[in-house]
């Protein structure tokens, strides 16, 4: 791709304070994301995935090194976590809407926006469900919907299927990468599932055990849209096999 | 038989009516068999003929109202400054560590034992019953709203950072309706013993109230007098607790759980 980057990482790295020493997350990571790139982060658990992801959030700050955004300014964040992460008080609909209150916009126009997004992610009827009544999958699809809604710069998602069963995981990848092709949005999105990640993903990064580095970023050049058959085709086994090889 | 079970589940609503009617035909059968001088143990009758007297005296009216006001205005002070301090504490280990010994050591001496120095220092009057009652109601509206304060999920608090929400938007949004349920449950408590607080008080040393009531009624050996006193109190209490309970009810329908 010849577009600008959208967000350029250099040099991070993140230490946690602890009884010897510090605890290092993260070293000397780097790389960019073009404009509505998939991106998939994927390594062992305790590599700082998670860390990455909440210092692109703001969550958190590197020890040091750099997080650019291309226009300069602090972009705008959908975030999905690893569970709904839903405010039980409130509605669907209410939750999804969460973000343009925070905004500041007519709630009308907000009560739009949140309907067009329900129906994208497939929960009519579900509107004015609390999050109790909602099963893991729809949960899940809420938080998406809520991430979407502000019209975000970039999405981040922290293993956002992870708590889900294989069968609904795979209907939401499928769900994902559609609503990533309506939405053409730029999504950086942690993983442990090589498959996953094979799925969704235009790159994967892969970060070694802690303290995570990159220590492979390859390309995914399997044609969209992707399906099922397409894990029994060779070169996706190939492709798995260089990630497999790389987690180590 | 089980139908006759399964009647009587059926209107449990009755059963506190039912239970309660017991009660009084018990204490009627006992004032009458126990043969005990009306000053020990007035029987129901003479206890609602007296109401009705000081009822149509307007002293019931007056010291029934006074003892109200100390109780809600106890209750807001207490209750207020308890959820202020309260989530300031929830926010600040260091203000905690402050405040701690003399929190532990406001509830380590007893009400009653206090309530003299105050009544003391303050005068019979009403200020120093509110005082005894924002003391009593104090303590559980604070804890319960560090425990609310605190038990926000972290979670939800990095999906506001995430979305850049403003500290007033994070309390509005996230820190009040996730607190409130183990808040509303802080301010049932407070709001029951905020009568004990007024009455304590009262008892100690005042000229008006439903504590003074109980004083001039042992004094004259008016028992009848002291029951409608104390019938009264329990009827103030009922209140504020069916009162704060229906705003629980309403505020938490949410949590379906909790009415199960």
């Amino acid at each position: 791709m010849t577009t600008a980057p959208i967000l350029t990482v250099q040099d991070l790295s993140a230490v946690f304070p602890d009884n010897n020493g510090g605890l290092r997350a993260l070293q000397n990571v780097s790389f960019e994301i073009c404009p509505q790139e998939f991106i998939c982060v994927l390594g062992p658990s305790g590599s700082g995935k998670t860390t990455l992801l909440r210092i692109l959030a703001g969550l958190l700050k590197p020890t040091s090194g750099k997080v650019d955004f291309g226009n300069g300014r602090q972009p705008r964040i959908g975030m999905v976590f690893q569970q709904a992460n839903l405010m039980p008080w409130r509605t669907a609909i209410q939750n999804i809407m969460l973000p343009l209150e925070l905004d500041g916009m007519d709630h009308d126009a907000a009560k739009e926006r949140a309907r067009k997004l329900i129906d994208l992610v497939g929960l009519q009827g579900f509107e004015s469900s609390l999050p109790r009544d909602l099963s893991g999958g729809m949960a899940q699809r809420v938080a998406i919907a809520r991430a979407l809604i502000h019209d975000p710069d970039l999405l981040l998602l922290d293993e956002p299927f992870g708590s889900l069963d294989a069968l609904t995981r795979e209907r939401m990848w499928t769900e994902l990468s559609r609503i990533w092709q309506a939405r053409q949005k730029t999504v950086i999105m942690v993983t442990h599932s090589i498959e996953e990640s094979l799925f969704l993903a235009d790159r994967v990064l892969v970060l070694t055990q802690r303290p995570g580095r990159i220590k492979l970023d390859l390309t995914v050049d399997i044609p969209r849209p992707r399906e099922d058959e397409m894990r029994y085709t060779s070169h996706f086994g190939e492709l798995a096999k260089k990630l497999k090889e790389a987690i180590g | 038989m089980a139908d006759a079970l399964r009647n009587i589940h059926r209107n449990r609503r009755w059963l506190g009516l039912i239970s309660l009617l017991m009660g009084l035909f018990l204490w009627w059968l006992v004032s009458q068999t126990a043969n005990l001088p009306s000053f020990i143990l007035p029987s129901p009758m003479e206890v609602w003929s007296r109401f009705l007297v000081a009822l149509a005296d307007g002293s019931l009216f007056l010291n029934t109202g006074v003892t109200l006001f100390e109780i809600l205005c106890g209750l807001f002070a207490g209750a207020g400054l308890a959820t202020v301090i309260g989530y300031l504490v929830a926010k600040s280990r260091a203000l905690e560590r402050v405040l701690a010994p003399y929190l532990v050591a406001s509830q380590a001496v007893p009400l009653v034992a206090i309530a003299p120095l105050l009544v003391i220092w303050f005068g019979p009057g009403m200020f120093s019953k509110i005082l005894i009652c924002a003391l009593i109601v104090f303590f559980p509206v604070l804890v319960n709203t560090v425990v609310g304060v605190r038990a926000v999920p972290p979670a939800l608090n990095d999906l506001m950072h995430s979305l850049r929400a403003t500290r007033g938007q994070i309390l509005l949004k996230l820190e009040i309706p996730a607190a409130l349920p183990i808040f509303l449950s802080g301010l049932r408590i407070g709001a029951t013993l905020s009568v004990i607080g007024a009455v304590v008080g009262e008892l100690v040393g005042s000229d008006r109230g439903l504590g003074f009531l109980i004083n001039i009624g042992r004094g004259q050996y008016d028992t009848a007098l002291v029951f409608v006193a104390i019938f009264m109190l329990i009827i103030l209490a009922l209140v504020l607790y069916g009162i704060v309970a229906w705003i629980e009810s309403r505020v938490l329908s949410w949590q379906e759980w909790r009415s199960q």
